[in-house]
Order: structure tokens, then sequence, then C-alpha cells
């Protein structure tokens, strides 16, 4: 069921540049179990498109089915949704984004969805860089139909029953950058201060950007022998170093070392600024960020931060040449070529 | 012509079959398409067919060629002339020829048929290709060109329009234009030196075809949905709908790029897959632009979950599903009207589709443009079904119309004024009581009119909802919605006969020009019929009454199991004994004969001698 929050407004709550505050940017109660990490992502896109000074209504925010699939009733109340079917969400992105390029698009997904039923279309929104947010909320399981295990689960995990996973997980940041995803990153729902910068970054980058964000399932995957607990995770999560976002025209607050940061421009002139963990990374360099993904898997590590991002990119609708225009506000007098052009189509066919 | 012709030679003017046997990828297509062109250019109406295999290279293919002054369009049967380039199937080719008909064979390999019933034409085209062309490529490519040239004082085709046809199909490269005549030269001159001509059979100059066109259904789909103002198409290759989308962006890409930035004011997306294609074009609807997808049965099965979320979240969609033999992959290349069933009610749970039945290109184009204001209208999805034998084959078609006055219908759409006179938007609110809720697109309003698209049960406000009784209330809605679809539909074509009492026939599509041909053998034998085109789903009110007006009607169409006729019985409730079925589904084109046969012994009780 969808339940709505009463509107109560606090005087005093911070206003962002729109004068709104984070409770204009809050949807529906969520119905997901208490302490699941798909809330806490909920509550960092809340956070991110405040920041940004987005409005709402421009968003649309699109899904396949599952657990994460649900999420985007419980933010953004303003903007319009679309909950499709199971791991179909980047095809009703693809054809939303060529009719209107001046929305953004939040795709919310979940590892069933996108690494399982919907890997096909996961993959080929990317290759045609449809711009947008592609959100999973990776918990490597099946959440809705009880814990079964999902394609990202690791291959020494259990599931709540105490069997094992045979199968390798599929790395679905490694996957995403060898298909060309223009902006990569993989977070963690427990680590806010990370996440929510990563969000402002994908949001104000052009093309597809991947937030692969483990999330930890409370009920069925967050026992002692999973590999995606909380417990788990905080032991072997390697984070990039600190990710500040750097609004268009701000100067940039963080102190890093010399040499142990790196820049990053987006498109719109904001950026993003990382700490380096090791100073030979570049995030712009496609094949060393597969191999820091790769060395930290066998370290038994799992790499959080930005991982890759191209800044350079044509999205779709450029490649395809379309108009400034939105495709959708075009009206009849430009659609129709009318009848004095068909009476000459008709005389090349007779 | 070495064989004794024991049997009189036929003699027919204006009203023949040609049949031309050709090894696919040889480039034969162009050459027997300018065949075809050349008669209708003279004003004599023809009917060609393709008949090709699932293949690139190196099988069997034929064109065939139907001549009939009076311009009957379905397919006849029977082969008057056969041009036989394939050895491969010189026995099938040459056993197909009529009585008293006519072979033309390459004869730079000589044969003997065993038909001394027909008038052999022995012409050395290879060796006179040889001879005159020196590039190996021009020598298998002309040999086409050549036949046609020799059929030219044979037939007695107007050599000019032959030639002007080479010089149109050429206008972009003229360098083409020399050999090419100088092909067509070789065939003519040989016939002229060395044969009698013309044959028993020939053309004359009839200029019947003045406000006539020569086009393809796929072509005329294409053309119909840059009219209709579709901006987003997206695909998944599959014969024999692929040219749907190739015709689409072939006009988009003359007709449709902005004057001024040059910028494309469409966009064409080759999907991974008829899933992929279908969400899209939903993708693209829900957006607000008007956008479609093309494809046949195997991708109608792949859409079919797709189709139940459009249908039940009220998305506009249009759909081509030209049909080709099924089921499974079935004949790629083979026409059928075998996807009715899985049409009305693809994808599971109670659901159930507007579907629009075009009868020739012409057809194509009007409902292919209409199909965009129905599904925008209706908020659902709309086919329009077409089949291969309309969909890749020229017919002889009405020049196409359009009425510059007549505004696109978008819809129950609700811009930012409307919403700012509103207390209370709710998507699935029937406000008007015809089961039509009010739309909003993404990104209207600050404040007003977002609301939840979902393929969950929801209530009046898009709310997701586990209650028994307003999913009921929204699938009851939506029947109503379906009751609003039929008064919109294109209407059936009636045309009743004079006698009272008369039994009636139901038929659709690619059926019709067999049909209308059967009705006057049917006529000249003293048996009359009620005719009924059926060209919608839902049925409106006119198809009952044409039902419970007639005690026996035969339905016809190309399916085993009597597609259309099961829709009729279930969605009205008709006994099964009052509609006859009468089905052909061998993948050929349905013949007059077959069906003037079935009915007049039913009705006569006794055999059809034609």
């Amino acid at each position: 069921m969808s339940y709505f929050k009463p509107i109560n407004k606090h005087p005093n709550l911070e206003k962002n540049k729109l004068g709104l505050t984070r409770r204009d940017y809050e949807g529906g109660v969520s119905t997901l179990c208490a302490g699941c990490g798909h809330d806490s992502i909920s509550a960092c896109i809340i956070e991110a498109c405040f920041r940004l000074n987005i409005e709402a209504y421009k968003v649309a925010k699109l899904s396949g089915i599952g657990c994460s699939s649900k999420a985007p009733a419980y933010f953004l109340n303003a903007s319009h949704g679309f909950n499709s079917v199971h791991g179909r969400m980047p095809s009703i992105a693809t054809g939303a984004n060529c009719a209107n390029e001046d929305l953004l698009y939040l795709g919310v997904s979940g590892d069933g969805d996108s690494a399982s039923i919907g890997i096909g279309q996961f993959i080929h929104a990317i290759r045609r860089q449809v711009n947008m947010v592609y959100f999973v909320e990776n918990n490597g399981t099946y959440g809705l139909t009880k814990g079964q295990f999902s394609a990202t689960n690791d291959l020494e995990s259990k599931n709540k029953y105490g069997e094992d996973n045979l199968f390798p997980p599929i790395d679905l940041t490694s996957m995403a950058i060898q298909m060309g995803a223009s902006y990569v990153a993989r977070s963690f729902s427990g680590d806010r201060d990370q996440l929510v910068p990563l969000i402002m970054g994908a949001i104000q980058h052009k093309g597809f950007a991947l937030l692969d964000i483990i999330s930890p399932c409370v009920t069925f995957n967050n026992h002692d022998s999973s590999t995606k607990s909380y417990d788990y995770i905080r032991n072997h999560n390697e984070a990039m170093g600190k990710t500040d976002f750097v609004p268009l025209g701000e100067e940039i607050k963080t102190n890093y070392d010399d040499g142990s940061s790196v820049e990053v421009k987006l498109h719109d002139g904001s950026r993003l600024s990382l700490e380096k963990i090791d100073h030979n990374f570049d995030p712009t360099d496609a094949g060393k960020s597969l191999e820091l993904i790769r060395e930290k898997d066998k370290e038994g590590k799992i790499i959080t931060g930005l991982l890759y991002v191209d800044n350079k990119c044509k999205p779709l609708t450029e490649i395809m040449d379309l108009p400034d225009k939105p495709l959708n506000t075009l009206e009849q007098d430009e659609l129709c070529p009318g009848s004095e052009i068909l009476e000459e189509i008709n005389k090349g066919l007779s | 012509m070495e064989n004794p012709v024991k049997v009189d030679p036929i003699n027919s003017l204006n009203d023949f079959v040609i049949k031309f046997a050709n090894v696919n990828g040889t480039g034969s297509a162009s050459a027997n398409q300018m065949f075809a062109k050349s008669i209708f250019r003279m004003g004599i109406p023809i009917s060609p067919k393709n008949i090709f295999p699932s293949n690139i290279q190196g099988l069997p293919t034929w064109f065939e060629v139907r001549v009939n002054n009076k311009g009957y369009l379905g397919s006849r049967g029977g082969v008057d002339i056969a041009v036989a380039m394939n050895p491969q199937t010189y026995t099938q080719d040459v056993e197909e020829i009529s009585e008293g008909g006519y072979l033309l064979y390459d004869s730079t390999w000589k044969r003997n048929f065993n038909r001394d019933d027909i008038t052999v034409i022995e012409i050395p085209l290879t060796q006179l290709c040889v001879d005159s062309f020196t590039n190996a490529k021009q020598r298998a490519l002309f040999k086409n060109i050549a036949y046609v040239g020799a059929l030219s004082p044979l037939l007695e085709i107007e050599y000019e329009v032959l030639e002007k046809l080479i010089s149109e199909q050429f206008v972009s490269k003229p360098a083409l234009i020399e050999p090419n005549i100088k092909a067509l030269n070789i065939g003519r001159d040989y016939v002229l030196k060395n044969l009698p001509y013309p044959l028993g059979i020939n053309v004359k100059r009839e200029d019947k075809l003045k406000d006539k066109i020569l086009v393809s259904g796929n072509d005329a789909c294409g053309l119909g949905a840059v009219y209709g103002g579709a901006t987003f198409c997206s695909w998944y290759p599959i014969t024999p709908s692929t040219s749907v989308a190739e015709g689409f962006e072939k006009y988009a890409s003359k007709y449709r790029v902005d004057p001024q930035t040059g910028k494309n004011n469409y966009i064409s997306v080759q999907a991974e897959d008829e899933l992929a294609a279908v969400g899209m074009a939903i993708g693209a609807n829900w957006n607000g632009a008007r956008g479609f997808t093309a494809t046949s049965g195997p991708g109608i099965s792949l859409m079919s979950e797709f189709l139940g979320l459009a249908y039940f979240a009220e998305v506009p969609l249009v759909i081509f599903n030209i049909q080709r033999g099924g089921p499974s992959t079935g004949m790629p290349t083979r026409t059928q009207q075998s996807d009715i069933l899985s049409c009305a009610y693809a994808s599971h749970g109670d659901t159930k589709h507007v579907l629009l039945f075009p009868e020739d290109p012409q057809e194509c184009f009007e409902f292919s443009a209409e199909a965009f204001n129905l599904a925008e209208r209706l908020q659902t999805p709309v086919f329009v079904i077409s089949d291969l034998d309309i969909g890749m084959n020229d017919w002889v078609t009405d020049k196409f119309d359009w009425d510059d006055e007549q505004k696109y219908d978008r819809g129950k759409v609700l811009k930012a004024e409307d919403l700012d006179k509103m207390d209370n938007f709710g998507r699935y609110l029937d406000v008007d009581d015809d089961g039509i809720c009010y739309r909003t697109y993404p990104g209207t309003h600050p404040e007003k009119g977002a609301f939840f698209t979902r393929g969950t049960s929801h209530d009046e406000y898009a709310r997701y909802t586990e209650n028994g009784d307003i999913n009921e209330q929204t699938l009851t809605r939506l029947v109503k919605k379906f009751r609003t679809a039929s008064e919109l539909v294109p209407d059936p074509i009636i045309n009743l006969s004079e006698k009272q009492g008369s039994s009636g026939v139901i038929f659709y599509g690619s059926t019709s020009a067999a049909m209308y041909e059967a009705k006057d053998i049917l006529n000249e034998n003293n048996i009359e019929v009620d005719l009924m085109r059926i060209r919608s789903f839902p049925f409106n009110l006119d198809v009952w009454e044409f039902i419970e007006n007639h005690d026996l009607i035969y339905v016809i169409e190309q399916n085993r199991d009597s597609q259309m006729r099961t829709l009729i019985m279930a969605e009205g409730g008709i006994s099964a004994e009052k509609l006859r079925s009468l089905v052909w589904f061998n993948g050929d084109p349905i013949q007059a004969k077959f069906i003037a046969k079935k009915i007049y012994e039913r009705e006569s009780q006794q055999a059809l001698i034609t």
C-alpha cells in the first residue's frame, strides 16, 4: 500500500536556494523492512537533490521490480515515477530520455533486476550512453521472494538457510566500465558521507552514471556468513578516500596532502574532488580502474568511491542528433509534412 | 521455339500470370520489379508477389506478377509464362506452367523439358552477356536485365517505358545507365533477330491507373507514422516487419529534419531485442512523444509482458504487427493472419487490445497515422495488423491522401494551466464517465499532477493498493474504456447484395483482394453474398448487427484455427453453427478460386467448375 506522510513543516528547517527544505524532497512512507539499506539510499538521494537545488518535478524516477524498485515511491513526491516490469527499466528510461532530455532520470534497480533478468537491457543502456543516474541497490539477494541468491552474491557467501552459493558473482562496476559507462562508482548504503557526493556528481554528470551501492538486506542477507552484511562490508570496505562535491563557482575547501587528490570536472562546471588512496590511480583511465577493482577483489577488499569517469562522452541524444527542443514538445506543424509533399511522394510512386 | 506445340498456345491480352524463377542474391529482384513497374506504367493493373526463402544467397526465389485488366489484385494461382533462370528448380517451374503456356529459359545450356503442350522460348542469356560484358559481376547481373529486354518484344511492353525506368532508377549513379540499357538491348535484339514475336500473351496500354500508386504496405506504414506525428521508433530486425522501420527512417530523414538546425525531429533506435523495443516505445509515449515499434509474431510473444503493463498503466503505444507464418519461427518469409488472438488478448491477466486491420497499402498509411490518435485518445496499445503479403509486396493502391485541416488528437492531457485550476487530480479518476482518465506528462507542474505509473494494482490516485474492490473497479473501468474504443475505431465496410436472405461473408486484411474477386465469380454463378470487411477490434454495433441479420456467415481467414471467428464468438456470444470457418494457411496469399469454390459448394450443394 502507498502511505503518505502528513506535511508538517518546521519553520526553522534549513532551506536551499529554491526555498525548499529536505522535507519537500521526501516521498511516501517506506514499506521496506526497518534498517533496510535501501531507505538509507533514498535519504541520500533526498539530500543530494536538496543540496543541488533540484526541481523535483523535473525529475523522472524509474524502476523495475523488486524491493529496490519500490524505493522511488519513498523519495521526491513531486516527481513522476514509473515502476515498470522486472529488469526492463533501462528501456523505459531510454525511450523517456529520447522524448524529453530536459528531465533528470533517476533509475533505481537492484541486483536481481540488473544482474539477472535485466542484464541485457542494463548493458545496452550503458552502451547507448543514456543520460541517467542508474542506482543498483545491491544486496546480493532476492528479498521480495524471501532470500534466494542473486547473481552478485559472492562465491563463499551463504544464504540465510545456510546453503552455499555455487556460482561466482557478476561485478557490475567492472562490467559497466567495459561497456562504456562514463561515471562508475561503488558505495555502501551505510556511508552517507561518501554516497551523497557521489550521487551529486552522478546527477551533474552527462551520460550513463552507475552507482553500485551495497545495501544490506536486514531480513535475508545480514547474517554472519553473508558477504553483503553490514558487518562484513564495514570490515572489508576500502574507501577510495574522501569524496567532495564542489558546486560551480565555489572554492575547494578540502585539505589533502599535495598530490593526494584528484579533481574531476563535471559537465555543468562543478567538480568532484577525490582523495587518492593510491598515487598512481587515475579515475579517467578505464584500464587502471579495472585493475584496481580486480586487485582489491583479490585482497578480499571491496573498493568503494568513484572508480571511473569519462567527462567527454556523448550521450545518446547527441549521438542521434536530436534537437535542443524535446521531441515531446514538437507540434503538428513541425511533425506533419502535409498534403503538398504527400502529392510529391505519390508522384514518386506512380 | 523448337518443340512442336500440341495444344493451342494461350492467347490473352492484359490478363495472365508470369513467374520468374531465380536464385536469390543474384540481382534478379530489381530487374523483376522493373518488369512489373513497366506494366503498371502502361496503366494495366498488376499484383507482384515475392516468394522468397529465409536466406541471403543461393536458394531458389520466385517473383510472380499477375497482370489483370479487371483490377483483381489477389493471387490467381497457375502460371502462364515462366521465366526459368534457376536450373535447381526447372522441374517444378516447368511443371507449373498451364497447358498452352510459355517457358523462357537460358539456353546457353540446352534442355529438353518433355512438355509438348507449351511453347519453349530459348535465349542463350549467359552466352550473350559473356560476349558483351567483360566484368564477371556484370555478366551475371545483366542476364536479368537482358531477359526483361527480351520480354519487351515478346509481350509488347513499350520499350521507352523500360528505358525511362532505368534512367529513373540510376538517377544518382548515371554511369550505370548505359550498361543497363545495353543489357536491355541484348535481350531485345536477340528476340527481334531470332524469334517470332509477339507471343499470344501480350500487353497493351490501358491507362487505367491515373489515381493509383505502386507501393508496399510496409513503406506505407512507415510514411503513415511520419504523417501521424511519430517522433520515436524502436525496433528489432525481424522479417517481414523490418521495412516498416526502414520506411519510417527513409521518409523521416527526408521530411523531418529541422530546416534551420539540420537536427532530426525524430529518432529511430535499433533495440537489442523486442522487449527493449517495446519498452522504449512505452517510455517515449509515457513522456508524451508519439512512439511506435514494428514487429512480427515472435516479437509479439516477446513483448507481451510490456503490453500488459501499457494496458493496465494506460500508456499509449502503437505496434505494427506484420504477420508471417507461425507458430514458433514458422515460415518467416510466408504470409498468414495467425496472430489475431495473440494480439487481441496479448499478455497475462484480463487484457484486451485495440486492433486495426488495413487491407492494402493505402489503408496501411491511413490506419498508421490514425493509430497514434487512437492510442493517445484511449491511452492504450493500438495494433496495426498487416501481414507479409501486404507489407512486403508492391500493390496498386489509391493515392495517399491527407487533409491538412485535420488535427492530431493528443487525448486527455492536462497542461500546467489546467492543473492550476484543479484541486483534485487523480490519474485514474473517470471524470468524464467514458473510462478514459486524464494524464500528465512528467515535468509539467512544480506542485501538481505528479503520479506514479505502475503495473501493480492501483487506486484512482495511482497509489498502490491491495484492496480487491478497488482493483475490480479499475478492471471494470477498462472494459468501459474498451466500449468507448469501439465507437472510435474504423467501421466495418458492409456491402449487401440485392437478394434478401443471402449468406454473409466476413473477411479482413489481405484476404480482401481475393474476396472481391471471389464475389464476382460467385455472382457469375448466380450466388449472392453479403460482405462485411472487418477493419478493427473492438467490434462495434454495425458488426453485431450484420451478424444478427444473417443466419449463415462464412468467416474467411488465413490461419488454421479461425481466429477471427473465435474472437467474434468469444466477444459476442455468437453460436458456432452460425459462423462457418473457411481457412487457408499454406503461407501463400489466399486465392479467389478457393474462396469461390468453397462458398459455391456449400451454397448450391454442388461442385463449382471454373
